[in-house]
């Protein structure tokens, strides 16, 4: 069985600090990590492939320190790892994204299951998913959190809902977006990590070698534009009550009350 | 020169980190109060090849080098100092001189299951009558037709009890001095083979440290590790490597002063101000991050000797040196700097500054570093 | 349409460089120069003190012809027979941006045996309701939505698509977006219409919620956006109004469909309705264990508010994941947020800093919580809420007549 997993290598965006002096993140020293829901879905790939036996092939579109990111996969079990990279690629949004990475999913072929994560913490749109399964005509379930059963010809899944969760069965080939509810990623191995970067090779593709329209791909794809970006208005430093806890918290209460908040 | 890591190094330092943070860190505080030896982080650690980290795949180990090691118990020690060096001692101690002077046969038979992390080494040298004077060994060897007969007493032992693998060093000819003495490699379970009780100690309480005694313990032959004679050279050369362990230990410890020292230094108010604007705290800072940057160069570079096969007895010696002094006088300023709470057992630092001591102690003394740094630098 | 560095102004002050939310931007031998990180967003435009960074204006597509379609549709959103409240949130917003454009505001209503619900939408603001009914529609599957949604999208273009962010919302226009190849922004959490270029602007936050970005989908329609739950409001329900209900079919014989949904399974004590929530009181690591969530849900039943978590206080066990608010748990959007015992990460603030008013009661005076709370208070938590509850009783009794 082949499966292929989707990964982004996205900034640590649970680490980023706020610099107060400049009103702007800071974004220096700031660690590039696998997308955490994405370490789940190879997780379960890598799982799947050595309960069943079958190869896990990790892709992911990038810049070219991307490579780091495929290496982990390698290091955590991917049997192979390609990296969609060209300047062709750059400010794609998610319709040209996953566009892109259909035109690579098809040149790998032969796949019975695409797991990708929900959603990047950098972008949060939950779209490229989605959207892949769409290129590629595939049925696709979202927010899945555990795997029932699994067989050639299609897979059950729970998929989680607001207020509880349905089981969907979806025949294969098949596109399942993964949760971190999923599983708990191993930690690649030292003799995993050796392996990665000393035995295998990250295959680098290009727009041109998936046969990729220069139309659909990059900015030019792209039917969003991002117009302007802004920090979110801080809103400034209010009162700090002072006096006893009591004097504070009558002062507090009066406040509210006139607020009408009680 | 570069100084920067690869990137496969800066993915191991990543893994040893998450690892550390995920793994050990949780239980470092209740281990150490209670002793227990962490089995289980053990078989984690086994789990992903740290047990085996620069012994080749032919063997069973990770196919890593020594640089990666060295992290490792850096990283690892920084969370708790007592896991640390029980990945040291079974790593450097226990399975490292089967691999250099053990036979094809010897290395299947121990140092496999040792890489693999299958089974626990240790090192047992040190007796209640020879500690720094290493060559006053008085257990002994005795060879009785395919068999030697042991002896003895071993003390202080690190993986005393828990280790299934165990290097010791006996005397079978006391006429020949230090050119008598022989190392073999001891099973636990042999005859004859016995431990005292887990020693109470200072720090790293959760390591398990115990007496080794040896009354007519009867083993093969071919338990013997290199020829009769080489012991007094086999242990000297792996301590060289194994004070590489120790001074990452120490390093780790050190970097966890500095740690606490930042986070208290920013958190706690005093004169409505955080005390790291005080120049007082400022400069204790200042020192303790300039000195064990200095450590870690030290470390990183008698680690990346070793792996270059080049000569690093010297640099290890420095290392080992300046590491753990450097741990000890840092962790007593971040005690310090964290003022009375810094006393409380609440705090970690008490704890940091209790397994900093033994680093200055065990695998020679910081009077032997200098020795063995002096000795080559007046050659 | 590209970011341009005039090599030639540029003077290497490097101010663009921390400038760029996505590192897009390197020094190369004292110039600035932009690499493949590139999104266009130009913050850079405006931090260059010598301005030489410029866009480059590409020329617009001549194939696309949005001014054919018109029209603001929102999808309503079902299950099982109920409308999810989103979907009036919707018509609430949507309601403004079709006054502005001037053009009709409709409802897409898909499922089986729902037309009950459709005087509802009218209520609500829809002036049309768009019904597609099947058996096959009874429960959402991503084919056979998609397959109805695009169909009739096809058939009327609509400018404008409004779609609730919820489980099943992200699972069907992302797949709606891709089959149309038009633009879809996630998670918006202001909308407004540029009137000139008839064009809509959808704001949402990015980077786990510490930046906002503004996004346009200038050539292609529709134009879609998805909306969380608790953000955008619902107009007073005009139960007199009426509208157009227009039937559409859905031809089932040219769906391929590949799910089945075998079960539906409600989770009792998974529902925390944070978002929806008016009052919302949460506790961060520094509220302790047990003793500390009695303490919290306390007080929100005394203020008639939910209990919120920070991710802290989750990851040490003391209330479960439903309950976290922040980048990586809900958005909530209350008249009142009390944080006790939260530091006020970014991550955490990310998630309330929408509330009108928020509160924060911690131990720790430099704690960042107090830099966007409108009131604070520096006290150990456990001796600070106690004495909260008694004066809210205290003022509720003189409230008695």
């Amino acid at each position: 069985m082949k499966i292929v997993v989707c990964i982004k290598q996205v900034p640590n965006t649970t680490e980023v600090k706020f610099d107060p002096k400049t009103g702007t993140l800071i974004r220096e020293g700031l660690p590039t990590i696998i997308n955490p829901e994405d370490k789940n879905a190879l997780e379960e790939a890598v799982s799947i492939a050595s309960r069943v036996g079958g190869q896990v092939t990790a892709l992911s579109m990038g810049p070219a320190q991307a490579d780091y990111a495929l290496r982990e996969t390698l290091a955590m079990g991917a049997t192979e790892a390609i990296l969609l990279s060209d300047r062709a690629f750059a400010g794609a949004d998610t319709w040209a994204t996953s566009y892109a990475l259909a035109k690579a999913v098809e040149k790998i072929g032969e796949y019975s299951l695409i797991f990708c994560g929900r959603q990047a913490i950098d972008g949060d749109t939950a779209q490229v998913g989605p959207e892949l399964a769409e290129h590629l005509d595939i049925p696709h379930v979202t927010y899945v959190r555990r795997i029932v059963s699994l067989d050639d010809k299609c897979v059950v899944v729970e998929r989680a809902l607001e207020d509880g969760y349905e089981v969907v069965e979806c025949q294969l080939p098949a596109l399942l977006t993964t949760l971190k509810e999923l599983n708990v990623p191993r930690f690649p191995s030292a003799s995993g990590i050796v392996t990665a970067f000393d035995e295998k090779k990250v295959q680098v593709w290009t727009a041109e070698a998936v046969g990729a329209d220069p139309a659909k791909i990059g900015l030019k794809g792209s039917p969003t534009q991002v117009k302007r970006t802004f920090t979110p208005p801080v809103k400034g430093t209010g009162k700090i009550l002072t006096g006893t806890h009591k004097d504070a918290v009558q002062q507090l209460v009066q406040e509210l009350a006139a607020k009408q908040l009680l | 020169m570069d100084f920067a890591l690869s990137k496969k190094h800066e993915m191991f330092r990543t893994l040893f980190q998450d690892f550390a943070m995920q793994e050990v860190a949780p239980l470092a505080a209740e281990i150490d109060e209670s002793g227990e030896f962490p089995w289980l982080t053990v078989k984690k650690m086994a789990a992903l090849g740290f047990l085996g980290l620069p012994f080749p795949r032919e063997v069973g180990g990770a196919g890593a080098d020594n640089l990666a090691y060295t992290m490792a118990v850096e990283e690892v020690s920084r969370a708790c100092a007592a896991t640390g060096v029980i990945l040291s001692a079974h790593v450097s101690l226990g399975a490292h001189p089967i691999y250099q002077f053990g036979t094809p046969e010897q290395k299947t038979r121990f140092l496999v299951p040792q890489a693999k992390g299958e089974k626990l080494g240790a090192f047992a040298l040190t007796e209640p009558n020879a500690g720094t004077d290493a060559a006053g060994q008085q257990t002994t060897a005795l060879l009785d037709g395919g068999e030697y007969i042991l002896n003895g007493s071993k003390i202080f032992i690190t993986n005393g009890e828990v280790a299934d693998i165990y290097i010791v060093f006996a005397m079978t000819d006391r006429s020949k001095g230090l050119k008598g003495i022989s190392a073999f490699v001891v099973e636990k379970g042999t005859p004859g083979f016995t431990f005292g009780p887990q020693e109470n100690k200072l720090g790293i309480r959760a390591s398990s440290t115990t007496e080794l005694i040896f009354e007519d313990c009867r083993i093969p032959a071919t338990n013997l590790l290199g020829k009769e004679g080489d012991g007094f050279k086999i242990a000297m050369q792996t301590l060289d490597g194994g004070r590489i362990g120790i001074a990452a230990q120490a390093l780790g410890i050190a970097q966890a002063a500095l740690d606490e020292s930042l986070r208290y230094a920013k958190e706690r108010q005093q004169f409505a101000k955080p005390i790291g604007t005080f120049q007082a705290i400022q400069w204790m800072i200042a020192d303790m991050g300039t000195e064990i940057e200095a450590a870690r160069l030290l470390v990183y570079r008698a680690a990346w000797l070793k792996d270059m096969r080049k000569p690093f007895s010297k640099e290890a010696a420095m290392a080992k040196l300046y590491a753990s002094e450097t741990a000890m006088k840092h962790t007593v300023k971040a005690i310090q700097i964290h003022g009375g709470y810094g006393y409380m057992k609440d705090y970690k630092v008490e704890r940091l500054m209790r397994d900093a001591k033994i680093t200055e102690i065990y695998e020679g003394t910081s009077e032997v570093q200098r020795m063995v740094i002096s000795a080559s630098l007046l050659k | 349409m590209a970011v341009i560095i005039d090599k030639n102004k540029c003077v290497g002050c490097t101010l663009c460089v921390p400038a760029c939310p996505f590192a897009a931007i390197d020094m190369v031998k004292g110039i600035a120069v932009i690499n493949d990180q590139c999104t266009l967003c130009g913050a850079c435009l405006e931090i260059c003190p010598v301005t030489a960074i410029y866009r480059e204006e590409e020329q617009a597509c001549e194939e696309c012809t949005p001014q054919s379609y018109q029209g603001v549709w929102v999808f309503a959103e079902q299950r099982q027979g109920q409308m999810l409240n989103i979907a009036y949130e919707l018509l609430g917003e949507g309601k403004k941006l079709a006054g502005a454009l001037g053009v009709e505001l409709s409802a897409v209503l898909i499922g089986a045996d729902v037309s009950n619900l459709a005087p509802d939408l009218f209520a609500y603001g829809a002036d049309k309701v768009y019904l597609v009914e099947d058996k096959e529609l009874e429960l959402y599957r991503t084919e056979t939505y998609t397959a109805a949604f695009v169909s009739l999208v096809k058939k009327h273009l609509p400018e404008i698509i409004l779609m609730g962010a919820t489980n099943i919302g992200r699972d069907l226009a992302p797949r709606v977006a891709g089959r149309l190849v038009t633009g879809l922004t996630a998670d918006c959490t202001e909308l407004s219409v540029d009137l000139e270029e008839r064009i809509l602007l959808q704001t949402r936050p990015a980077f786990g919620g510490n930046l906002m970005a503004t996004i346009l989908c200038p050539a292609h329609r529709p134009q879609m956006a998805t909306v969380r739950p608790g953000v955008m409001k619902k107009i007073t329900p005009d139960y007199q109004k009426s509208g157009q209900l227009v039937r559409e079919s859905y031809h089932s014989q040219e769906v391929t469909v590949r799910t089945i949904v075998r079960e539906i399974v409600k989770e009792a004590g998974k529902v925390v309705n944070l978002e929806d929530a008016k009052i919302v009181v949460s506790g961060g690591r520094g509220m302790g264990s047990a003793e500390g969530r009695a303490l919290l849900e306390k007080l929100a039943a005394k203020l008639g508010g939910v209990v919120g978590a920070s991710r802290g206080a989750v990851d040490a066990g003391l209330l479960p994941s439903a309950h976290q608010v922040g980048q990586t748990g809900k958005t909530v959007h209350p008249k009142l947020y009390i944080a006790c015992g939260i530091s006020g990460a970014i991550q955490h603030v990310a998630g309330m800093q929408g509330s009108q008013v928020i509160v924060a009661i911690n131990k720790n005076p430099a704690a960042p919580i107090f830099k966007v709370a409108d009131y604070g208070i520096v006290g150990d938590v456990h001796q600070v809420v106690p004495l909260l509850i008694a004066a809210i009783d205290e003022q509720n009794a003189k409230k008695q007549p």
